[in-house]
């Protein structure tokens, strides 16, 4: 039974595995989960996963969640070229360095953009405030100049000579803000460069594949079928109003949400608001 | 010459270093950052790592951040018993998938709380939110649902019989918002009975050694007035809210 990898090419981290089966030529079935359509949250991807996030893995009877775990899974198993995870111990060190700080930098910065600028403004057809914006680009220029000042430096990529799963991973969520039409690369010529050798080295025709999803997001409303999206609007109010506007929906508001969503965001975010926690109203 | 780890134990990922280099015997100096103090944006330490966050090991001219990174470089370089970080693919990959999981779940969950509780009320003066407190919570329960239905299940530890990587990042992870008087353990004897096991074959005395100050966060007063409040606990606080 071969290799099955659950994925939806608009997730970075579903980019990154994908990626890595082909270029090592690691036979498996593309098992499609369309996020937007809420297939992670069907019964049948529950048994596979019941985190119900992608990409997850089903090897006979051994499932697996989880990219870097995933990654590093194939890497044992089918034996790939030893500069994907070196075995020197300080350039390997340097690899796992940058795949356990990305989670809570490039990966969640670029993601925070990506939804700020394109899927909330999509969905709810509603802009997110200047402040939030900026403040978000901030963190993402402040990961950025962090990845070319401490992670890359002079090497041509982040292990040293050689591409590693930290360029792979790293580019897969850079792309993802870039997917939102923020170029990240203009006035970042070492970032570019880099960018250009990592292409390389995937090939460009596989780097382009994976990423064609999401560099067609800005167009997606013609072929996502929005009233697919509404099911997901209940779960994305949820999920990212608190992260967004820093409120959490009273569960006594969420019915009369559900009902006329542009209608709550208005109610949710008064016009002059400021939504950014200040000492000052944390009281009352 | 033995490696240098520049720890805060306040810190969760600093406690599964220090813990991991004590089961181990692993001989090391302990340089103390003082967060509380701000030491980590001081001039010295930004020579150390230009990330400012405390865990950092320096073996000889090699200085390495990121706990997972560093407990991975221990197992390597001390070659530590395989049930730390198994050997068999399968068992590696649940340790690999925990840890991988756990910094966007317990650990941010777990860490959001504890500045709930314990940070924000100090700085502001002013307790959080009820609604804010409350979906903060909510999110650290169902990631200790995560955690028993999925990564613990009816094992003694993460990936069967022994302890791994995977349950000492877990536990010191979970003992910060328990620090701050949140009775996780309560109503979760499974939980509870998963967290003794772990101390034992951590050794209750390194164990109850890591954990002093988080355990006694209700002195943080004390320390503030002491050191004074930094300015960077204001902005992190911002963002925080952001």
């Amino acid at each position: 039974m071969p290799l099955e990898i659950y994925l939806d090419l608009f997730s970075q981290p579903c980019r990154s595995v994908y990626i890595f089966a082909k270029k090592n030529n690691i036979p498996f079935e593309f098992k499609k989960i369309t996020l937007f359509e809420g297939e992670q949250y069907g019964e049948e991807f529950g048994k596979i996963n019941i985190l119900r996030k992608v990409p997850a893995i089903k090897d006979g009877d051994f499932t697996l969640a989880e990219s870097i775990a995933i990654l590093l899974y194939l890497v044992e198993k089918y034996g790939t070229p030893e500069h994907w995870f070196p075995t020197d111990l300080q350039t390997r060190a340097r690899v796992m360095e940058y795949l356990s700080w990305q989670h809570g930098a490039i990966r969640i910065h670029g993601s925070k953009i990506f939804w700020l600028k394109l899927m909330i403004p999509k969905v709810f057809g509603t802009e997110v405030p200047k402040e939030k914006m900026d403040s978000a680009m901030e963190e993402l220029n402040g990961s950025l100049q962090l990845l070319e000042e401490k992670f890359l430096q002079d090497k041509p990529f982040i292990a040293g000579q050689k591409i590693s799963l930290a360029d792979l991973v790293a580019i897969v969520e850079i792309m993802q803000p870039v997917g939102a039409g923020l170029d990240v690369f203009k006035d970042r010529p070492k970032l570019n460069a880099w960018r250009d050798r990592v292409r390389a080295e995937i090939g460009n025709d596989l780097f382009d594949e994976a990423h064609q999803n999401i560099l067609g997001a800005q167009d997606m409303a013609k072929y996502v079928d929005s009233s697919k999206l509404e099911k997901l609007k209940p779960r994305i109010l949820k999920l990212m109003i608190p992260k967004v506007f820093g409120k959490e929906v009273p569960k006594e508001k969420m019915d009369s949400v559900l009902q006329d969503v542009n209608g709550s965001l208005q109610l949710l975010v008064p016009p002059g608001q400021a939504l950014h926690c200040r000492a000052e109203n944390l009281t009352g | 010459m033995p490696v240098e780890l520049f720890l805060d134990l306040f810190s969760q990922p600093c406690r599964s270093v220090f813990l991991f280099a004590k089961a181990n015997n692993i001989p090391f100096e302990f340089k103390k950052v003082e967060l509380t103090a701000g030491e980590q944006y001081g001039d010295e330490f930004g020579k150390i790592s230009i990330l400012r966050k405390v865990p950092v090991m320096r073996d000889g001219n090699f200085i390495l951040t990121e706990s997972i990174a560093i407990l991975m470089y221990m197992v390597q370089k001390f070659t530590t018993p395989d049930h730390w970080y198994p050997a068999d693919l399968e068992k590696r990959a649940r340790v690999d998938e925990y840890l991988s999981w756990q910094h966007t779940a317990i650990r941010l969950h777990g860490s959001k709380v504890f500045w709930f509780r314990a940070m924000v009320p100090l700085i502001t003066g002013a307790e959080v939110p009820k609604e804010k407190m409350d979906s903060a919570v909510e999110d650290l329960n169902t990631s200790l649902k995560f955690f028993e239905e999925k990564f613990l299940q009816d094992r003694p530890f993460i990936t069967g019989e022994k302890i791994s990587l995977a349950d000492l990042v877990a536990v010191v992870e979970i003992l910060q918002p328990f620090g701050t008087g949140l009775d996780l353990f309560k109503d979760r004897p499974k939980l509870s009975a998963w967290k003794e096991r772990v101390k034992k074959e951590l050794g209750a005395a390194a164990f109850d050694e890591a954990h002093e100050g988080i355990l006694n966060a209700h002195n943080l007063p004390q320390t503030f007035e002491k050191n004074g409040m930094p300015e960077f606990l204001k902005s992190k606080l911002q963002k925080l809210f952001n």
